[in-house]
C-alpha cells in the first residue's frame, strides 16, 4: 500500500514533518458526532481521522449468534476509498478482516458484555483519511464512543504507534514513516490498569529496543489517556 | 469436555500430556514433499498436521514497488482438519493466520524479492505460499510459520525461456536469506507456556505470536486472545518466545 | 450553572469497606471502580454510579411503557425499548377467562397498540414477563408517545415526583413516565410538555434544572396558553 520514500526521515534529530522522536502529532478529539448511533467519537492524529461510532447493546439476530449469558461485541474497521493516495476498492480485504478482529480483541477484555446476555455491541470504525497509525487513531475513537454510548467498562482504552527509523525510536508514526520504517509496533491499553490488549509488531528490533519501545508506548498512552478523559468531562460535565 | 480438565491441569502447573510448559510436542518436519509445487514443507507438531506449498509464476509487480517481486501468503482452513472449520470463503482465523505468517516472512526480508525482477517495472516473479491445514490439533500458527519458511528455502524458481516458464524445469533456488521462526506463547492464569494442544487452546486467556530471526532479534508480534495481558508481563513472554524459536531452528 | 461531579470507567470510587455494590460499579482487590461514564453515588451503604447514557436495560419490577410488537396464540410480544422484548401472557394482559384455541387475541391488544405495563419477571438471562394484573397498569389511548434517553428518567420524574407532576399540572397533559424512556402525553398543549421533557433530558446532568424548567413552563402559562 504504501510508497517508499528516499529521502532521510529523520534530519538533526527532527522527522520531517518537524517533531521530535517522542512528539505525537496534534490530536483532536470529539465525541457525540454521529447522532443516530448510542455513542460516537471522532478523533484525528495529524491528517488520520477516524470516527467510531457504537450501536447497542441490540438484540441479535439470526437467534443462533446469541450467547445465553453474555452479550457479544462485533467491530468492523472500514477505510473509506477516498481515505489513500490510490483510491481503495470499498468493502472489507484481508487487511481490514484481521485488523477488525484484532480492534475486537483489544475491547472484549475491557467490556462487561456479561451484563447484556443474547445481545449484541456493534461497533464501526471508518477511516475517513489515512496518514499511517489508522487502527490505534480508531481504537482511540471507539474506546471513547463506547463509553459515551454507556457501555459498561473496566477502563477507558488508549492506544498509540510506536516505531524505529535510522536507529532513532519514535511515536506515533505518520504515513511516510509507516511505509518506511525498520520497525512499527501498535499497542492498546487500559492506561488505569497497565494491561495490553492490542500488540502488534512488524519490522526487526533487537529485544532490549522492543522494551523501550514498549515504555514509549505507556507513557503515550497515559497522555492520549489525558486527553480522552478531558474530551468527556468536558463534554458531559455541563458549564461550568 | 477435556477443555475443563486442561484448565485445572495448567492452574496446577501440569499438561493434557504431561509435557512441561516450555516444551513443545514432538515436531517433524519434512520438505520437498509435493512434487508439483516449486518449494513444499510438511510439518507436523504433535498431531497437528499442515503443508505448505511454494508456487511461482511470472507476474507484474506492484505500482508502489516496480523493483521487487511479490510474495502472497494465503491459507485455506479445510472442513476436514477441524469440525470446527467451515468451507466457503476464508473467516477471520484463516485470514489472521496467513497475515501473521507473512509478516514473519516479509518483516524479516527473507525473501529477497528485489532479486526476483525479470524485466523491471515489468515483469517479476510472484511467489505464493498457501499453506494447508490437515489436521488442527492446535497451534496452528508456529506449524504454519515453520512449513511456510521450510517450503521457501527449498523452492526452486522455474526455468524461463525467452520470456516464458518452461513446465516441470528449474532454475535457481529462490533467493531466501533468513529463516525466521514463530512461537505462539500462550497465558492462563499467571502460567506461561508454549505450544497449546486442541484442548489447552480453548481455555488460553491470551497469547502472543512471536517471530525471530537467526540473531534472537524480533521481526513481527501479534497478541490474539479474549483477555489482556498485564504490561510487566511481556518481557517474559518474549524471552520464553525468543528461547523456545532457537530450539525450533535446530530442526531445520 | 454549577457541574456536577463525573466519573469515567475505570476510575477508582473509594475502598468498598463492606458496603452494597449499587448500579454502574465494579469491585478489584477491595476497591470499587466505575464502570460507567457517570454521576457517583457514595453513601455509608452504597457505591454506585449514575449512568449518563446508555440503552434500557430491564429490571424486575420496572413500570414501562411498552407497544404491541405481536400477536401470539397464548400472548404478546412486546417492545419494551431494549435490546430484549418482553412477553405478556394472556392471563397477565386480560382479567376475563380467555379461551385460547377459539379467541382471536387481537379484540384485547392488536400491533401498534401502547400499553403501560410491568416487568414481572426479568431472568438472569434476561427473558422478560410482563403484567397488566394491577391497578395503574392499562391500555394508553389517544396519546402520542416520545422516547427520551433512560437514564435520565429519574430527573425527569423529580423527587418524589415533583418535575413531572409541575409538567402535568402547567400543561394539563396527561404524561406517563415509563421507566424504560418510553413518555406517553395526551393532551391539547403536549408541545409544550414535549419541549420541558427534551430540555430536562438534554440538561440533566446542570444544576438548577427545576428553576429553569419552572420558569420556561411559566413563561408558557404566562403568555396565555
Amino acid at each position: 500500500m504504501g510508497k517508499a520514500t528516499d529521502k532521510e526521515l529523520i534530519v538533526n534529530g527532527r522527522r520531517l514533518d518537524g517533531r521530535e522522536p517522542y512528539h505525537m502529532r496534534e490530536i483532536k478529539m470529539s465525541v457525540d458526532e454521529i447522532s443516530s448511533a448510542n455513542g460516537s467519537a471522532k478523533v484525528s492524529f495529524g491528517k488520520t481521522t477516524a470516527y467510531a461510532s457504537v450501536h447497542g447493546p441490540r438484540s441479535l439476530f439470526p437467534k443462533f449468534l446469541q450467547e445465553s449469558d453474555t452479550g457479544i461485541l462485533r467491530c468492523r474497521y472500514n477505510m473509506a476509498p477516498f481515505s489513500v493516495d490510490d483510491r481503495k476498492s470499498p468493502g472489507p480485504d484481508r487487511r481490514s478482516v484481521e485488523i477488525s478482529k484484532v480492534i475486537r480483541r483489544a475491547f472484549e477484555p475491557v467490556l462487561f458484555l456479561e451484563d447484556y446476555p443474547k445481545s449484541t455491541v456493534d461497533s464501526f470504525i471508518e477511516i475517513v483519511e489515512a496518514d499511517g497509525s489508522t487502527r490505534v487513531t480508531g481504537i482511540n475513537a471507539l474506546s471513547m464512543a463506547l463509553a459515551s454510548a454507556g457501555i459498561p467498562m473496566k477502563d477507558l482504552v488508549a492506544a498509540c504507534s510506536v516505531g524505529k527509523i535510522s536507529d532513532t525510536l519514535i511515536v506515533d508514526l505518520n504515513g511516510v514513516e509507516d511505509n518506511n520504517s525498520e520497525s512499527d509496533v501498535g499497542v492498546a491499553m487500559m492506561p488505569q490498569k497497565d494491561i495490553v490488549t492490542l500488540l502488534q509488531m512488524d519490522g526487526i528490533l533487537t529485544k532490549e529496543e522492543l522494551v523501550m519501545l514498549l515504555n514509549l508506548a505507556r507513557e503515550s498512552c497515559k497522555k492520549i489517556y489525558q486527553i480522552q478523559k478531558q474530551t468527556l468531562m468536558e463534554k458531559y460535565r455541563g458549564a461550568e | 469436555m477435556m477443555e475443563r480438565y486442561a484448565l485445572e491441569l495448567i492452574e496446577h502447573g501440569k499438561r493434557v500430556d504431561k509435557r512441561k510448559f516450555d516444551q513443545f510436542r514432538d515436531i517433524e518436519i519434512k520438505t520437498g514433499v509435493i512434487s508439483k509445487a516449486e518449494g513444499s514443507a510438511y510439518v507436523r507438531i504433535g498431531k497437528t498436521q499442515v503443508i505448505a506449498g511454494v508456487k511461482i509464476g511470472v507476474g507484474t509487480p506492484f505500482s508502489d514497488s516496480p523493483n521487487n517481486g511479490v510474495l502472497i501468503v494465503n491459507t485455506e482452513f479445510t472442513p476436514m482438519a477441524s469440525p470446527e472449520f467451515e468451507s466457503g470463503p476464508p473467516g477471520e482465523n484463516a485470514v489472521e493466520l496467513a497475515r501473521i505468517v507473512d509478516r514473519g516472512i516479509r518483516e524479516s526480508k527473507s525473501l529477497e524479492t528485489e532479486k526476483l525482477v525479470i524485466v523491471p517495472g515489468e515483469k517479476v516473479w510472484t511467489v505464493f505460499v498457501d499453506i494447508h491445514i490437515i489436521d488442527h490439533q492446535g497451534n496452528l500458527i508456529d506449524a504454519a510459520a515453520l512449513a511456510a519458511i521450510n517450503a521457501l528455502i527449498t523452492a526452486k524458481l522455474p526455468k524461463l525461456e525467452e520470456g516464458k516458464v518452461v513446465a516441470g524445469e528449474h532454475g535457481d533456488k529462490l533467493p531466501v536469506a533468513h529463516k525466521p521462526v514463530t512461537v505462539t506463547v500462550c497465558k492462563v492464569g499467571d502460567n506461561l507456556f508454549v505450544d497449546p494442544a486442541i484442548e489447552e487452546e480453548s481455555v488460553v486467556e491470551s497469547k502472543v505470536s512471536i517471530a525471530v530471526m537467526e540473531d534472537g532479534k524480533i521481526c513481527a508480534i501479534q497478541k490474539q486472545g479474549a483477555s489482556g495481558i498485564a504490561f510487566n508481563d511481556l518481557e517474559a513472554i518474549v524471552d520464553l518466545a525468543i528461547k523456545k524459536a532457537g530450539d525450533l531452528r535446530k530442526l531445520m | 450553572m454549577k457541574a456536577r461531579e463525573v466519573v469515567l470507567p475505570g476510575d477508582m470510587l473509594d475502598e468498598r469497606k463492606g458496603r452494597k455494590l449499587g448500579n454502574g460499579v465494579y469491585e478489584e482487590d477491595g476497591k470499587v471502580f466505575s464502570k460507567l461514564l457517570g454521576i457517583p453515588r457514595i453513601s455509608e451503604n452504597e457505591l454506585a454510579v449514575i449512568p449518563m447514557y446508555g440503552t434500557y436495560l430491564p429490571k424486575m419490577g420496572d413500570r414501562v411503557v411498552a407497544v404491541i410488537e405481536s400477536v401470539e396464540i397464548s400472548g404478546w410480544f412486546v417492545d419494551i425499548n431494549s435490546a430484549y422484548t418482553a412477553f405478556l401472557p394472556v392471563s397477565e394482559g386480560v382479567e376475563e377467562f380467555v379461551d385460547m384455541q377459539r379467541s382471536d387475541l387481537t379484540r384485547f391488544f392488536d400491533v401498534g397498540d401502547i400499553i403501560y405495563c410491568r416487568l414481572s419477571r426479568v431472568t438472569k438471562q434476561k427473558t422478560v414477563q410482563a403484567s397488566m394484573r394491577d391497578f395503574e397498569s392499562r391500555k394508553l389511548r389517544n396519546g402520542i408517545i416520545i422516547k427520551v434517553t433512560p437514564t435520565r428518567v429519574p430527573r425527569i420524574i423529580g423527587k418524589e415526583g415533583s418535575m413531572i407532576s409541575m409538567i402535568k399540572a402547567s400543561t394539563k397533559c396527561d404524561i406517563i413516565v415509563g421507566q424504560n424512556g418510553v413518555i406517553w402525553i395526551r393532551g391539547d398543549t403536549k408541545d409544550k410538555a414535549i419541549e420541558a421533557i427534551i430540555t430536562i433530558e438534554k440538561e440533566s446532568h446542570t444544576m438548577g434544572l427545576t428553576e429553569k424548567i419552572e420558569k420556561m413552563l411559566g413563561e408558557v402559562n404566562g403568555q396565555g396558553d
